[in-house]
């Protein structure tokens, strides 16, 4: 029997009795990591890293949460679960379930370059892979994480020399803090949005250094926005909130910048694929690096990397999850 | 090359028109300055204001790059371009960075390069294709890509090209235009001199670049979307204003100067060789004339002798058939012979009447006609006729005959106003041409299949086909028939949703094309209809968009094609 299954509430290891990331309220919920379409309410109990459960109480309310460190392990049943780093956002965690020497891991989200914010991703052998695939097309090829950083300093230097604001629209939990960890701030002040600036503490308290950052009222001297970096999530773009940084330029950090069609689309200036999850050549080393005899892949496209992976001889498929409503994640998201 | 690419660069990341015509200021007056970059500039400018050179590698070889210096399958390759959506961007994407030692200009590229590659045999097409490729550094890589595939678009006007040109060279906008005019046509090979021409201060010898057959800018129309009942505050009463058909053809303009004539089309495009037609009527003209016209397929019946006479007016259809074409048989000159409807006279004597108001224009333009026309011939020139009206309900009504007639609507154009440049910008002025043009066609029709876009729908399911029913819902049997593909009309955030949709309702995919449940109604309006034997619909539309997504309609109460047959014009059937 395997291992895992997916159910109409979502991944789901009867052997142990909880599910992963599921999208439907269950009796135990072992979650990867806070965003929002991992991390769903209603549930009875839910089990993370001890440092996804600040920002699951932030989102969540005050939920049962039990905590465990990466490579902790819990049994339940003769089962043992574990959380292992996935590179992706604070506290984020690849599942490790094993039962008499069968080992699975669900990746939940992961990148493989390491940011120097969150703990790098571990490789972790198992017989059964269960992998996200958001950028699971040979397009996607992200550029040395130093190169990018200089882009938006540079964009965000020519900005500040012309005298207009820049803003830079990142997801709230995970890329803005990135971003703020990796540009120069000597260049001039930066902004938060209200979004953004809770999730900034949730960091600095884990100890990830960050530069001093603040909220737009705070600034008394608007003038100050001339020469600022502003970072907001990208739902902002739509609001009222722009409004007081007067002339500005406007960009999003997301690996959807890749194709200049996404960017376009949106109208921005600029597009920095900067993203949290693997790319094409790292989904394939992530997948290698498993030994695993077979993958399931779950969102993102999820069908030519399947289709892939098989023409290279590995038992390769479509794992269908709820995710798995859009065969391709949509540029409209913006939050990778 | 690395001049335009950067030029490109600052181009494709501005969003803001002034920063556009910053960096194009900056590109433009940097060539001026430096006679070595002349002859690349002039390419900038060709590629800037739409120039398209043929295609030297064609589509099948630009593929085999991609799949085998990818080294990824072929099908992969096809999933990323369905992607992406074009072709240049996803072999920038998916090729391995080159060694970026490649120092060529732009002149260089297209002249020594790109040019001749048709002269060769594809193998060795292929071999140097790869060569130049492994050795581009990155940032120059897609608007590399991007000229072989002729798929240049920045997203700038040539009015803004024109503009910035007018700013280093510090001549006025209307010389620019002037100066620009064929500039871009295709096949065309700019020069340096063309360059140094373009932005140069002197006008001393600009007098024979039009004896040389140059045409005028263009003065085109704004559409006027306004409700009748504001027409009257907005544009004062319609004594003001001369009023005219809006003829379904194709605009030109047809000069005559010193010994020669020419014909060009509203996308500068000249097409003298295509219409000898017209010779005798533009050897009948005096030298140093141009007219502002309509070019139609017009028979006109035996003995017509009124200079504004319509009778024998064919309709677009028939113009199609001469379009495009080199080679003319007399066959097809005799069967569909073109005329000219003039309407405006922008040049008499050799004078530039441009800055003269309308109506001044308009009587010379009258007498010129008639004169030219009293000479016999039967010349195929007619003057476009004066619509009038007491109010502006007078001439709606006159307009909605306009569908009959195989119109489009009317045109008003101030009287008093000058010929301008362009398109002039502005809601309720009055010193611009306006076109008023009759509510679009429309029908309720369904979703079928979908594919995904280019350019700025890249990569969302945003080009769609729609269908109406065989018969009413009362029969035992129907099923929905594809009559039109559209891909405007919808906002982003619209697109999106049916993006989302499309993806959930999938049938079934055939290559780049989805067939999706049908579950999905939108009004789709048209701007004309004729009956057509080349769609299993049986009728063919022009100008379809989507006019309004129906999602109150249930796919069931969607149109039928007796709904659309009823749209087809008196005659119209074949």
């Amino acid at each position: 029997m395997d291992l895992i299954a997916p159910t109409d509430r979502g991944l789901f290891c009867e052997a142990g009795d909880f599910h992963i990331d599921p999208w439907r309220p269950v009796p135990r919920a072992v979650v990867t990591h806070a965003h929002a379409d991992h991390a769903r309410a209603g549930s009875d109990v839910y089990v993370c890293h001890a440092l996804t459960a600040p920002i699951l109480r932030k989102r969540l309310g005050a939920v049962a949460i039990e905590t465990a460190a990466y490579g902790e392990v819990l049994t339940r049943d003769g089962v043992e679960v574990s959380l292992h780093p996935a590179g992706h956002v604070l506290g984020s965690a690849q599942v490790r379930v094993a039962r008499n020497g069968d080992v699975w891991v669900a990746s939940g989200d992961y990148k493989l370059e390491a940011d120097g914010v969150v703990v790098a991703f571990e490789p972790l052998r198992c017989r059964v892979f269960i992998t996200e695939s958001t950028f699971g097309l040979p397009i996607y090829r992200w550029r040395p994480q130093a190169e990018i950083m200089a882009a938006i300093d540079g964009w965000w230097r020519e900005n500040a020399a012309a005298g207009r604001a820049s803003v830079l629209y990142a997801y709230a939990l995970g890329k803005a803090q990135r971003v703020l960890a990796g540009v120069d701030p000597s260049i001039g002040p930066i902004v938060c949005h209200g979004a953004i600036e809770p999730i900034n503490a949730l960091y600095r308290e884990a100890g990830v250094a960050l530069p001093p950052t603040r909220l737009a009222h705070e600034v008394a001297d608007r003038r100050a926005f001339a020469s600022a970096l502003i970072v907001a999530p990208p739902s902002a773009a739509a609001g009222a909130w722009l409004g007081r940084f007067g002339d500005h330029s406007d960009a999003l950090a997301s690996g959807w910048m890749q194709v200049r069609g996404n960017r376009r689309r949106r109208g921005l200036d600029r597009g920095f694929a900067l993203s949290d999850h693997a790319d094409w050549p790292g989904l394939l080393a992530a997948v290698e690096a498993t030994g695993a005899e077979r993958v399931l892949a779950t969102h993102g496209s999820v069908g030519p990397l399947t289709r892939y992976l098989r023409e290279k001889g590995l038992d390769a498929r479509v794992l269908s999850t709820s995710y798995g409503e859009e065969d391709e994640a949509p540029p409209s998201e913006g939050a990778a | 090359m690395k001049a335009f690419a950067d030029l490109y660069r600052r181009l494709d990341r501005a969003t803001a028109t002034r920063a556009k015509q910053a960096a194009m200021v900056g590109a433009f007056a940097a060539a001026k300055a430096d006679p070595a970059q002349w002859a690349s500039a002039a390419w900038m400018v060709y590629f800037l204001s739409g120039g398209k050179p043929r295609q030297t590698v064609p589509t099948r070889l630009l593929r085999r790059l991609a799949v085998e210096g990818s080294g990824l399958p072929e099908w992969l390759v096809d999933e990323c371009y369905a992607s992406v959506g074009d072709l240049a961007e996803t072999l920038a994407l998916l090729l391995p960075e080159g060694a970026g030692d490649d120092h060529a200009s732009l002149d260089h590229w297209m002249r020594e390069r790109l040019l001749p590659l048709p002269k060769l045999d594809e193998e060795e097409r292929y071999a140097r294709l790869s060569l130049w490729v492994a050795a581009l550094p990155e940032s120059r890589r897609l608007v590399f890509f991007k000229l072989i595939t002729g798929a240049l678009r920045v997203g700038v006007s040539r009015l803004q090209v024109v503009k910035a040109l007018t700013e280093v060279a510090g001549v006025d906008e209307s010389r620019m235009a002037q100066r620009m005019i064929g500039y871009a046509q295709a096949r065309r090979m700019p020069t340096a001199d063309d360059f140094a021409a373009l932005v140069a201060d002197v006008e001393a010898s600009e007098g024979a670049a039009l004896d040389a057959g140059r045409a005028y800018p263009f003065y085109l129309a704004q559409s006027w979307q306004r409700p009748l009942g504001e027409m009257q505050q907005a544009l004062g009463p319609p004594q003001d204003w001369i009023v005219e058909w809006k003829f379904d053809g194709i605009r030109a303009q047809l000069i005559r100067r010193g010994a020669n004539w020419r014909l060009w089309s509203r996308g500068e495009e000249l097409i003298s060789d295509a219409y000898p037609d017209l010779e005798p009527l533009a050897r009948a003209l005096p030298a140093g004339v141009a007219l502002d016209g309509e070019l139609v397929v017009m028979i006109p019946p035996a003995g017509e002798t009124r200079p504004d006479s319509l009778d024998g007016l064919a309709p677009f259809a028939s113009l199609q058939q001469r379009l495009g074409r080199k080679a003319i048989s007399e066959k097809t000159l005799r069967a569909l012979p073109v005329a000219l409807i003039a309407y405006d006279l922008l040049e008499l004597g050799g004078q530039d009447l441009r800055g003269e108001p309308q109506r001044e224009r308009r009587a010379k333009l009258e007498s010129l006609v008639r004169e030219t026309l009293d000479r016999g011939g039967r010349l195929p020139l007619r003057l476009s006729p004066v619509v009038s009206a007491e109010t502006w309900e007078g001439l709606a009504e006159i307009r909605e005959q306009a569908r009959a007639l195989g119109r489009e609507g009317l045109m008003l154009k101030a009287r008093e106003g000058a010929y301008g440049v362009g398109r002039r910008k502005g809601d309720d002025r009055t010193d611009v041409w306006w076109k008023w043009k009759l509510d679009p066609m429309s029908v309720d029709a369904v979703l079928i299949y979908a594919q995904r876009g280019h350019g700025r729908r890249s990569g969302v399911y945003s080009d769609y086909t729609f269908a109406v029913w065989s018969a009413g819902a009362d029969a035992p049997q129907r099923a929905l028939v594809p009559f039109a593909k559209a891909y405007s009309g919808l906002s982003d955030a619209e697109m999106r949703e049916m993006d989302a949709i499309i993806r959930r309702t999938t049938v079934e995919a055939f290559g780049p094309v989805r067939s999706v449940t049908p579950t999905q109604v939108f009004e789709l309006g048209f701007e004309g209809i004729a009956a057509s034997k080349r769609h299993k619909s049986g009728i063919a539309v022009r100008f379809p968009r989507m006019l309004r997504w129906r999602r109150d309609k249930p796919v069931a109460e969607a149109d039928t094609l007796d709904a659309l047959r009823a749209l087809l014009p008196p005659g119209g059937e074949e």
